[in-house]
């Protein structure tokens, strides 16, 4: 059975660089409605960001293609589906070492999924060579209570 | 992106204003290295203080800058980090390689 969502939205745009921050920021608005904290919203930003780039950059190699985001709200947990239809990802395993990239000369630092991993909870990758690559990443949202003096507190558990 | 010289000390500050992504960073680069070309500089600052968002592109980018100004005989460094930038910066271990300067207000009145 599928499951049941409480919010999804979809998200499509060509692959343009000038398309990372309107992609970023409008996930960012989307994952608002679930209260993140400033901390919790910047690191799915930066995820997202790094996503999308992989797409334009190594998917597409700056040709035009299209961009997939699905983003979905469930309970406390955000989940991203981040696609392209571009050249896939020969080896996941090596593509996601720390500093690895098969562009080093175009200043590419390696460490896209090694952020994307740390600032998320979950990191999926399932690629296709010829076909394009789709990541799943997802993250908890820490609720939020409050105390006495109305302000909010982290909940943490142990 | 704000720039300053300052000549009796041969410091070029560069105070990045933009959020810090694989888009931006295309200009950056070409405004920082037409800059340090142009003004020789010893010592070479990128001023963070003022940057909202920036994700691994910026990595790359200071690297890039931090070689090239090596081979202009300059001297790199990164100035008030952000929580969110510093993370980053401390997840690619560039900061073991790139010293972060404390002292630049003192050097020069900023901006």
């Amino acid at each position: 059975m599928k499951d049941i969502f409480e919010n999804e939205m979809k998200l499509e745009f060509i692959s343009k660089s000038s398309n990372e921050a309107f992609a970023r920021v409008a996930v960012a608005a989307f994952v608002a409605q679930l209260d993140p904290t400033i901390e919790e919203l910047a690191d799915i930003k930066t995820a997202v960001s790094e996503a999308v780039t992989n797409c334009i950059i190594h998917g597409y190699e700056n040709r035009q293609g299209i961009v997939k985001i699905v983003g979905y709200l469930k309970e406390n947990e955000v989940i991203l589906e981040i696609s392209d239809n571009g050249k896939g990802i020969e080896n996941v395993d090596i593509a996601k070492e720390p500093l690895y990239t098969t562009k080093p000369n175009l200043e590419r630092s390696g460490m896209g999924f090694t952020i994307m991993e740390s600032f998320m909870d979950t990191l999926e990758v399932e690629s296709i060579i010829g076909l394009g690559t789709k990541i799943t990443m997802s993250k908890k949202i820490k609720p939020k209570i409050e105390n006495d003096e109305g302000e909010f507190q982290m909940i943490t558990k142990d | 992106m704000e720039s300053k010289f300052y000549e009796e000390d041969k410091l070029l500050v560069f105070k990045i204003t933009d959020e810090i992504d694989d888009c931006s960073v295309q200009k950056i680069r070409r405004r920082a290295d037409y800059e340090m070309e142009r003004y020789m500089p010893k010592r070479v600052v990128f001023d963070f203080d003022s940057v909202t968002f920036m994700d691994s592109a910026g990595i790359g980018m200071i690297i890039g800058r931090y070689k090239f100004a090596n081979m202009i005989g300059a001297k790199l460094e990164v100035s008030k980090l952000t929580q969110s930038v510093k993370r980053i910066f401390e997840m690619s271990g560039i900061l073991k390689l790139i010293p972060v300067a404390h002292d630049i207000e003192q050097d020069a009145q900023v901006f």
